[in-house]
């Protein structure tokens, strides 16, 4: 046992003294929970419209207002004519133009019919359909309002419920992805690192020739790791509850025990890397190409999968991070407790197990 | 006579598929003797000593090392020897102190033995200023010698030494020499590989790998009256022109 706090002893020391990577470490989940909550986000606001009011009657004004009133638009100004619209969707000025044509009241009240243009910069597609979708419905918020005051037979009114994210925030999206990345980057690749420098420098010889159980140097060299996951994981979630206001609606402390197991899977995986690399650079590069890059576009927080290709969404399901972002979203968002991820825990629980042999029997084979 | 040999190997052979890199090696090394093992690079020295200290399996052939054999008592001959590698044993981001502290420990030393040893380390090199200094800070003579006291910090009966003094100036291997001899003095055995051969002067007997056989074993000035030389190196070089195999 002493063996081995003097080993752990000696690992902190390691990682103490290269403040550099230390300040990356800690730091870096703080940086990309910030730049992904605040900077970043999928989401349009403040897009720039026009709108181009051939009517103005009392049902345009209105609209109008409603339609500037939305966080989503920031009305430019009231175009005069249809050539200026073409002039600044060119420039870039504006993403999306509404046109009202003219007797839009009249045709309302008359014939209980009108028309609405939306024209919108699709050079983005996703951005041109969200504007789209929003005005639409603004539109159709109108619509019912006015159409509740004539009190017309057989009317179907849609409700929409956002269940568990009614306003839809992004930030939901991105705590379990950052989450699980920082844990691969810390865990995987650090892991991985540590124990091939000691291959590269020569010291692992030193550590085969002495009493230390070889099992143990390799645990030694985890147990760090897996502190500094601690405590990136649980800044990661004071920052996301306080700063991002993304709720923790399920129990902490199975948040907290899956935490660790995907921990565990990604030290596993470090572990088996670092029985194949033989130096740091190699580490580092399967790190990143075999394990961070499928993280980021297969596990779903940033691609559905449910949209990929068949090929592309079994492979997903190897992809360890696909399982404890399900289980993140799950508890965290969704508030369920283990009865709703019991079969995702189980996966997870299995690769550990898997990776964790296969690097115990790689390591072993080196003795030989 | 028997009680006295600390290594004894017989037909020692190890093989990676169909290469044959150690050879049916067979000698004894005595107690508290200074044993060379000579040879040149790509000869099968750094493999056999591999084997003797437990870092890998023969092929077949029989070795014991501190009397316990390597094939079955791997984990008794670990604690019972000490190892100096040619990238030095130290960790240079440690600071010297924490460097004795953690090989201490790692052999299982009691905290008071740690700390006792470590101080008499500090002033027989006359580091005691350097004791919180890292590792990476101190010439290059220095970490030599350190490297060794750390080698044999838990006092084993037998120390391997793997070109302990690559890189480094005359004088100052020299006075690396003087430790070991200090080493030896004590009844500690050292079992030394090297490439220097004017190094092979200085130990009690030598033994010289070509091609993966142990072509001459005897004392230095046995072996240069046997193969007509005035140094080591001429007879070293006698025996090495036969050489099929080069270093890869």
């Amino acid at each position: 046992m002493k063996q081995f706090f003097a080993f752990v002893r000696k690992e902190f020391f390691h990682i103490w003294r290269d403040k550099r990577t230390m300040f990356i470490l800690l730091a870096m989940p703080i940086v990309q929970i910030i730049i992904f909550g605040f900077a970043l986000t999928n989401e349009v606001k403040n897009a720039n419209i026009a709108i181009l009011d051939n009517s103005k009657d009392a049902a345009t004004a209105s609209l109008t207002t409603q339609l500037d009133a939305s966080r989503y638009f920031a009305l430019e100004r009231n175009i005069v004519t249809y050539k200026q619209i073409e002039e600044e969707f060119r420039k870039g000025k504006i993403k999306l133009a509404i046109i009202f044509p003219q007797h839009f009241g009249e045709d309302l009240q008359h014939f209980n019919k009108a028309q609405v243009q939306l024209i919108a910069d699709a050079a983005d597609p996703n951005t041109a359909t969200q504007l789209t979708n929003y005005a639409t419905a603004i539109v159709n918020d109108y619509q019912n309002r006015i159409t509740n005051e004539r009190k017309l037979p057989y009317t179907i009114n849609t409700e929409m419920r956002m269940l568990y994210n009614p306003q839809l925030k992004g930030a939901f999206n991105f705590v379990p992805g950052v989450m699980a990345m920082v844990l691969l980057l810390v865990c995987t690749m650090m892991t991985a690192i540590t124990i091939v420098k000691e291959k590269e420098m020569g010291t692992m010889e030193i550590m085969l020739v002495s009493p230390m159980v070889p099992q143990l140097v390799v645990l030694a060299k985890a147990v760090p790791y897996l502190i500094l996951s601690s405590i990136n994981i649980t800044s990661i979630l004071l920052l996301s509850v306080f700063a991002l206001e993304v709720p923790i609606n399920g129990s902490i402390l199975l948040l907290g025990f899956e935490s660790i197991l995907f921990t565990l899977v990604s030290l596993s995986l470090g572990l088996l890397i670092s029985s194949g690399a033989a130096s740091q650079q190699t580490a580092m590069f399967i790190s990143l190409i075999a394990l961070f890059l499928p993280t980021l576009m297969l596990s779903g927080f940033m691609f559905p999968v449910e949209n990929m290709p068949l090929p592309l969404r079994i492979i997903s399901n190897i992809v360890p991070a696909k399982w404890f972002y399900i289980i993140i979203k799950s508890v965290m968002i969704k508030g369920l407790g283990i009865s709703g991820v019991w079969k995702e825990t189980l996966i997870m629980a299995g690769m550990m197990i898997f990776f964790l042999t296969m690097a115990i029997k790689k390591f072993k084979i080196r003795l030989g | 006579m028997s009680d006295d040999k600390v290594i004894t190997a017989n037909n020692l052979t190890k093989k990676f598929g169909d290469f044959t890199a150690v050879d049916h090696i067979s000698f004894d090394v005595h107690k508290g003797e200074i044993f060379g093992f000579l040879g040149a690079n790509g000869a099968g020295k750094t493999t056999a000593m591999r084997m003797l200290c437990g870092l890998s399996l023969p092929t077949s052939g029989e070795a014991t090392v501190a009397g316990f054999d390597v094939y079955k008592e791997n984990e008794k001959i670990k604690k019972s020897i000490g190892y100096m590698s040619q990238k030095f044993s130290l960790y240079e981001d440690l600071t010297v102190k924490e460097n004795m502290e953690f090989y201490g420990g790692i052999y299982h030393m009691t905290d008071k033995f740690i700390k006792e040893k470590t101080g008499f380390i500090l002033e027989h090199l006359h580091l005691e200023k350097e004791a919180n200094a890292l590792v990476r800070s101190l010439p290059l003579g220095w970490k030599q010698k350190l490297a060794f006291s750390v080698a044999i910090f838990h006092e084993p009966g037998i120390v391997f030494l793997d070109e302990p003094t690559g890189g480094v100036d005359p004088v100052t291997r020299r006075e690396f020499w003087n430790m070991i001899y200090e080493a030896a003095d004590r009844g500690i055995t050292v079992f030394v590989t090297t490439h220097y051969m004017d190094e092979a002067e200085y130990c009690n007997r030598v033994s010289i790998m070509v091609d993966g056989r142990i072509e001459a074993l005897d004392t230095p000035s046995q072996l240069k009256k046997t193969y007509e030389a005035t140094s080591m190196d001429e007879v070293f070089l006698k025996l090495a022109r036969k050489a099929v195999r080069t270093a890869d």
